[in-house]
């Protein structure tokens, strides 16, 4: 029995768990850069995970390449530019706010100041009118709830 | 042949359906009370045929009948039965009958506890349920058939996905589904107003339980979730905005929007037009939801047109519900006149705002889930949405609803003098403040996050004790406290909500501002120290499972030389899906927990190890479980009750002439 599930873990191929020992940089403040460049990349075919948290081997690779690139001095927006230059803004989670995507951007601020503005209508529409005086109807509805 | 009858139940139940949508609606058109008495036992018979088809798929999966196709996909003889039965709902096919079971559930439910109803507005209601249900039953059954028999069935089964197999995602979908499918009762009886054109005190006080058993459903659902993020995937995530959990997400903000106007209906006759609106965009973007997740449009849109017929019938579905209602409501709206007068600042506004905030909110998420979409259909622009995103975009209308809502939820109706309720929240404020301090003295980095979001957390929590011992009224200590235990479960439902929607945001804050991780290479004898904690990799061995190979490591948590505890993690390996896993071991404590994680072996003998420690993770769950309380403490409100005994009272007699 041992020996087949020794043979069952060793067919299957294992694949490596987001960020490893070996990638990790003795300089901890330019670990920490690269860490927080990894979280904003998403990993080219996984489904929405980043790099930082993929295990996709591509992932591993755009890890090394991002600590090269500090490691070589870039600033961190040379490296996410370097990365985006090769891969495409596919890679990039937060999207640039240029062109096209401005609207995304401003949709909820838009948003926001639309409904802002017809809330505020609304409000002052309430607040300004005055009380209505029953109607007949009403007026008889009520004497006869008064009378019982 | 249980399957067939299963089958054949389904077919019957749509047929069911067909007539509870077109006689009680007919009937209430023309106040014939026999075409309108229709509903309550078509509903109720629809309900039982789905079960029996329901029942008869989970007999497939229990006694792995191979010769049904779905059973052979998604389940094995060796998967424990817990999974076998949550296999039901883990695929496509099952999870659909389980969303029509549900919507048959919450329509019979309706027809057996709707009595203190008016004849009309019941018929309806039942009626437009019935053509949901006419509409996903026919989908279920034209494009998605869980009954579908295999000429030559196989020895096995192909199993589940090993990632689902955990209890708590077990108990995941059911919890989100009837919360999705809830809120087709507030579209239900949103779509039967506009054709009555009568919407009053009556119908708010109707609609707010359903709402709110949807709410707190959907709270449920989306924390579990959550939780099963955070330690099975291996790092501690507990929130990814993801399309699918976006999908979730936007009902639920809705739903929460919806719950805090009907309120003004109720009460005060006011925002009628909106929480109608309201009411059918909560379940526009349930169906939304469905479609998100069951077209697999997010994921790629090449994946949709290689497949297109689920998602252009679920589209099919969206546009018809939602283009009817919307243009019933476009034609009626008008009619709904508000009656309540209250000035610019006062209880109704303070709901205003929080309706367009939580709206907003939802519509951003709304717009950063679809716009990968947009941009490749537009502009042939392939890009990505992702969290750093809504992070920016989200965030500041959340920070918003926290500042405003202890202030909001202590004004008066009508008229409120903010100086007034701000003097009695000084003493929370103080507080808050002093939390934000302290948080932002014991940090170790300068992040803002963490002590913006201690303060924020704490504004809610002490503005809602604040909000209940103002409750208690005037007068000595010992009476308020006396009166403390009087206050309708109303009261209590809105400031332990309140409160957990606090804890969550601190929660929040903390785990992002200030966990810790550590990676290594850890040798078999060797320890390492984790904030403050030192943990030895005692020993690491292969264990076999019921139906999975796992590598465990025995590792020993320790502090100041005391032992506090010993974890296990695995990687597990389920060799009928090939399919490795990472199985954490958490020590959870209600401050921090301690999450290990093993990884490869390395070259030199030693084993990755990935350490966390995850400060106040709990007061996740723990906030979300306060929403859900104080949600069903409203729902046990007297006002509900009172309702639901008129309803007997009234059932009464006529069970006795």
């Amino acid at each position: 029995m041992r020996l087949i599930l020794a043979l069952c873990l060793s067919l299957l191929a294992f694949p490596a768990l987001a960020v490893q020992p070996d990638e990790v940089l003795p300089d901890p403040a330019l670990e920490a850069r690269a860490r927080a460049i990894s979280q904003l990349l998403r990993c080219p075919v996984c489904q929405g995970e980043n790099i930082d948290d993929s295990n996709a081997d591509i992932s591993r690779d755009l890890r090394l390449l991002v600590r090269e690139r500090l490691v070589a001095g870039d600033s961190d927006d040379a490296v996410i530019d370097f990365v985006v230059e090769r891969y495409g803004e596919f890679v990039l989670f937060e999207p640039r706010a240029t062109g096209s995507n401005l609207v995304l951007w401003l949709a909820g601020p838009g948003m926001l100041l639309l409904g802002g503005i017809a809330a505020f209508a609304f409000l002052r529409r309430r607040s300004k009118q005055p009380t209505e005086a029953l109607s007949a109807e009403e007026e008889a509805r009520l004497k006869e709830i008064l009378k019982e | 042949m249980i399957s067939e009858l299963g089958h054949f139940a389904l077919v019957l139940a749509l047929a069911v359906a067909v007539v509870q949508a077109v006689v009680p609606l007919i009937g209430a058109q023309k106040r014939w009370s026999g075409w309108m008495a229709v509903a309550d036992p078509a509903a109720v018979v629809q309900f039982v045929l789905i079960a029996v088809a329901f029942g008869a798929l989970t007999w497939a999966f229990v006694t792995s009948d191979f010769s049904l196709r779905l059973v052979v996909l998604n389940s094995h003889t060796d998967k424990p039965m817990l999974y076998k039965v949550s296999g039901v709902w883990g695929n496509h096919e099952g999870s659909l009958l389980l969303w029509v079971l549900i919507l048959a559930a919450y329509g019979s439910a309706a027809a057996l506890f709707g009595g203190n109803l008016p004849a009309t507005l019941k018929a309806r209601v039942l009626s437009v349920q019935g053509m949901i249900g006419v509409a996903f039953l026919a989908f279920l059954l034209f494009t998605s058939n869980p009954f579908l028999r295999l000429a030559e069935p196989p020895l096995n089964g192909d199993d589940l996905n090993p990632l689902l197999q955990d209890p708590g995602l077990a108990f995941h979908p059911p919890f989100l589904y009837l919360g999705y499918v809830g809120l087709s009762m507030a579209f239900s009886f949103a779509v039967a107003a506009l054709i009555e054109g009568r919407v009053d005190a009556a119908w708010a006080r109707w609609v707010r339980p359903w709402t709110l058993a949807a709410w707190i459903f959907l709270t449920i659902g989306i924390a579990l979730g959550s939780w099963w993020a955070y330690y099975e995937l291996g790092w501690g995530g507990f929130w990814f905005w993801d399309p699918v959990e976006n999908a979730s997400f936007m009902p639920w903000l809705f739903a929460a929007a919806l719950l805090h106007s009907a309120i003004v209906v109720e009460k005060r006759e006011s925002l009628k037009a909106w929480t109608i609106l309201l009411s059918i965009l909560a379940f526009g973007f349930s169906l939304i939801g469905t479609f998100i997740v069951r077209s697999g449009v997010i994921t790629s849109v090449h994946a949709f047109a290689n497949d297109p017929e689920r998602g252009v019938f679920i589209l099919m579905i969206l546009g018809v519900f939602m283009g009817g209602a919307l243009t019933l409501f476009a034609a009626r709206a008008g009619a709904m006149e508000a009656k309540g007068i209250f000035a610019m600042v006062s209880r109704e506004s303070a709901l205003v705002v929080n309706n367009l905030l939580l709206a907003v909110a939802a519509f951003v998420v709304f717009v950063g889930t679809i716009w990968p979409l947009v941009a490749e259909m537009l502009w042939d622009r392939k890009l990505s949405v992702g969290a750093p995103f809504f992070d920016a975009a989200f965030s500041p209308f959340m920070i918003g609803l926290a500042v405003l809502l202890p202030i909001g939820a202590m004004m008066p109706w009508k008229r409120a003098e903010v100086g007034r309720v701000i003097r009695q929240l000084i003493p929370a404020l103080i507080l808050a403040v002093a939390c934000g301090l302290l948080a932002w003295a014991l940090e170790t980095g300068r992040s803002a996050v963490g002590p913006v979001a201690a303060a924020l957390g704490a504004w809610l929590v002490f503005g809602a004790l604040t909000d209940l011992w103002a409750r208690t009224g005037r007068g000595a200590v010992g009476g308020r406290l006396q009166r403390l235990g009087r206050l309708p479960r109303a009261d209590w439902g809105r400031v332990t909500a309140h409160a957990g929607l606090g804890v969550t945001m601190i929660a929040v804050g903390a785990m992002n501002a200030w966990a810790t991780e550590i990676i290594k290479v850890v040798q078999v004898g060797e320890s390492f120290p984790l904030h403050g904690y030192e943990v030895t990799l005692n020993k690491v061995e292969q264990v076999e499972g019921p139906n999975y190979l796992s590598t465990m490591a025995e590792m020993a948590v320790r502090r100041d030389g005391r032992e506090v505890a010993v974890l296990y993690p695995e990687k597990r390996v389920y060799p009928v899906q090939a399919m490795p896993t990472t199985e954490a071991a958490l020590d959870y404590g209600f401050f921090r927990d301690i999450y290990l994680v093993i990884g490869d072996p390395q070259d030199n003998g030693g084993w990755a190890i990935r350490g966390y420690w995850k400060p106040l993770a709990n007061w996740l769950w723990i906030g979300a479980a306060l929403m859900a309380l104080g949600g069903l403490l409203s729902l046990s409100d007297r006002r509900y009750r009172v309702a639901a005994g008129a309803a007997r009272r009234a059932a009464n007699p006529v069970a006795a002439e």
